[in-house]
């Protein structure tokens, strides 16, 4: 398993996409940090474009990549290898790859400018939804053997992340704005990554005493231990979840 | 001719007469100390004639129930301290004309019953208390039915911690008093910092007020009042001040007021006054607004706050110019369509528009609230999509095409630049520091 992700890791650097993304990254975090006065504030900024680039980048990527390497899966699969290990090879090494670039990119500039427990936060919360993404492209690329078509699911989903999941919830939240809301609000957020991730560093954010009674009332749930660790059970669930669903997808379909 | 000596004489003799009586109407000085005559205050007050100065000199009095009937000076040497022990109210003054000055007073027990306080005045004119210490008390100050008061310079520190706010008592709280004069003091760890029920033209100037469970300043029915140059900071409910007209409040920081329910001023009915010239800083909400009318805001500056203004809509024709917002998660937010107030020439970071003419001022109008904030306002939940990109999105949409967010809401003539006011903050800063003195905290 190993010798695959190395293949894997070696033929992703060979295209360059990946350093282009890790400069892009730490060129943003640092433009960002030197922009925006306060650590806080450069924080914020960042959280942002992470939440909006990250699942971007890493859906479209991980699905050309896995169509790009139909060839060499086939070739493996050919020779006296378990499908499953394959397929998490290929997962492990995409995934791998992204979230050093988001390390690197990322996670130095918050080191230098910003560090402590939001930083941590934040760099945490990028490669979760990196896994996360990652799982979702490979679980669009399994769905269908066109290589068109399994972009364009891959995009569906981040757009639907991304934005339709939050106008839908803000159309809920409005029509029924007569009920109490708190707790199914929670829970809805917990339904998207991209939510529960920003939800999570944007509470331990100075600016979490700015939102008032509501806030105030989540912030005692994410802003404790207990509720940070279910917050990142969470996300590990949504890792999971479409990794096991493709994975099992892959090793029963017809190549 | 007369020998012109004889006349000199005479008259020397008369200037001498006239000192001495005039020295006797002064008084004399009743000292206490452990050496001394007497050797408790209540003692040394309860002989005290009119005019006497009782001078209390450094050490500790286990005493309280100290009543002053005549009008005299009563001073503390060398910082003498009054510990009540939790035993009732330390100095109760029953005259006018009375100064109470340089103690140190602590420990008075809650009563609901009573409200013990460490000094209480009632129904006495010309009364001054100045550069006291009191601490662990439960009021501090108590005035009802007075008239013509200083309380200068003291110190009062209550404790809070684990306490309901039913069981604390306020800082300095003044019931029908007027003409008072609250200046330079430094109040925390009470239920209201300065409370003032039906106190009309007085001054509250470069007081502190925090860390008081409720609010920092509390008045109501007080009408015709200044405050200036006052620090009120991470109150329970910041500043709350109800059913008052004709209220100046000029140079104060209002900051940290952080929480579910806290404000940094919460206006209730105040009518036909001016708010010039603070600072809004971080708090929860800066001003909240009902049923205010006629107010003139001007030179404020509103930083990093969530919501800088609540402007109900049963708010009408008060005026908001030359102000600053900057950081705020919301700039304005109201709870309907309806609007009848003002803004013009104020700054606004979030601002996009471009001025063409460069007069400094925006060539496009900027309208405040924005769509989310509407929705936040109905459906409080909705807090947790913000900064989401969608919310982002519906939020430039509404700019662009306004149809939700209120029309006349707006102001016509946003500034391009941050308005620089000269409030000399450091300078009163300098004075205080200096005029401080080196035993207390700062």
């Amino acid at each position: 398993m190993n010798k695959i992700i190395k293949y894997v890791l070696y033929d992703i650097l060979r295209s360059k996409i990946i350093v282009a993304y890790t400069l892009f990254l730490l060129l943003l975090s640092i433009g960002l940090f030197n922009l925006g006065g306060s650590p806080d504030k450069g924080l914020l900024s960042l959280l942002n474009l992470v939440l909006l680039t990250v699942p971007l980048i890493s859906i479209v990527f991980a699905t050309t990549h896995f169509y790009n390497s139909y060839e060499f899966m086939e070739l493996l699969v050919s020779q006296p290898i378990r499908r499953s290990k394959i397929f998490m090879s290929e997962y492990l090494g995409v995934s791998l790859s992204l979230s050093a670039a988001f390390l690197i990119g990322v996670g130095i500039p918050v080191l230098l400018f910003a560090p402590g427990a939001t930083g941590l936060y934040l760099v945490l919360t990028g490669v979760f939804i990196t896994f996360i993404f990652v799982a979702l492209a490979f679980l669009a690329s399994v769905i269908t053997r066109d290589k068109a078509k399994g972009i364009g699911i891959a995009l569906m989903l981040w757009f639907y992340f991304a934005l339709i999941y939050d106008g839908i919830v803000l159309f809920i939240l409005y029509s029924f704005g007569d009920y109490p809301l708190e707790y199914a609000t929670l829970a809805l957020t917990a339904l998207n990554p991209v939510d529960l991730g920003r939800v999570m560093v944007l509470l331990n954010l100075d600016v979490s005493a700015m939102m008032g009674y509501t806030g105030a009332l989540y912030k005692s749930i994410f802003g404790s231990g207990w509720g940070v660790g279910i917050a990142f059970m969470i996300l590990v669930l949504w890792v999971l979840v479409p990794l096991l669903v493709s994975r099992r997808a892959f090793t029963r379909r017809d190549l | 001719m007369k020998d012109p000596s004889k006349h000199i004489i005479i008259w020397t003799a008369c200037a001498f007469v006239l000192l001495l009586t005039s020295l006797q109407a002064v008084g004399g000085t009743l000292k206490v100390c452990s050496t001394c005559e007497y050797r408790s205050v209540k003692e040394a007050v309860s002989k005290a004639k009119a005019g006497d100065v009782v001078l209390v000199d450094g050490g500790t009095y286990k005493e309280s129930g100290i009543t002053i009937t005549q009008p005299i000076r009563l001073i503390g040497q060398n910082n003498p301290v009054i510990d009540g022990n939790n035993s009732g109210q330390i100095i109760t003054v029953a005259s006018d004309n009375v100064t109470i000055q340089g103690f140190t007073l602590q420990n008075v027990a809650t009563s609901y019953t009573r409200d013990d306080a460490a000094i209480r005045v009632r129904q006495q004119n010309n009364i001054r208390i100045l550069n006291n210490t009191i601490l662990k008390t439960y009021f501090g100050i108590y005035l009802q039915y007075s008239d013509s008061i200083v309380i200068k310079d003291n110190v009062i520190k209550g404790e809070n911690l684990g306490k309901t706010e039913s069981s604390l008592g306020n800082a300095i709280h003044l019931y029908y008093t007027d003409d008072v004069q609250i200046i330079g003091n430094d109040v925390q760890g009470h239920r209201d910092g300065i409370y003032l029920e039906t106190v009309k033209n007085s001054k509250v100037v470069r007081n502190t007020s925090r860390q008081n469970m409720r609010y920092g300043l509390h008045f109501m029915f007080s009408d015709n009042n200044v405050y200036t140059h006052n620090t009120f900071r991470k109150n329970g409910a910041g500043v709350a001040v109800m059913y008052t007209t004709n209220v100046h409040m000029e140079y104060n920081t209002f900051e940290d007021n952080w929480g579910a329910a806290s404000y940094g001023l919460l206006l209730k009915e105040i009518n036909n006054s001016f708010i010039h010239n603070n600072i809004f800083r971080r708090n929860t909400t800066g001003i909240h607004m009902e049923s205010s009318s006629r107010l003139d805001f001007k030179n404020n500056d509103f930083e990093r706050n969530g919501w800088a203004i609540k402007l109900m809509t049963t708010c009408i024709d008060d005026t908001f110019r030359l102000n600053n917002f900057t950081g705020n998660s919301f700039d304005i937010s109201t709870n309907g369509n309806a609007q009848h107030n003002y803004f013009e020439h104020n700054y606004w970071d979030k601002y996009t528009g471009y001025d063409l003419d460069k007069d400094g001022v925006g060539d496009v109008p900027y309208r405040p609230v924005s769509l989310y904030s509407m929705l936040v306002e109905q459906v409080p939940p909705s807090i947790m999509f913000m900064r989401s990109f969608m919310v982002d999105l519906l939020d430039n949409m509404e700019k662009v095409m306004p149809s939700i967010i209120p029309q006349t809401l707006v102001d016509e003539q946003p500034l391009m630049k941050k308005i620089d006011h000269d409030n000399n903050r450091e300078f009163v800063q300098v004075l205080r520091q200096t005029a401080s003195a080196p035993w207390r905290e700062r």
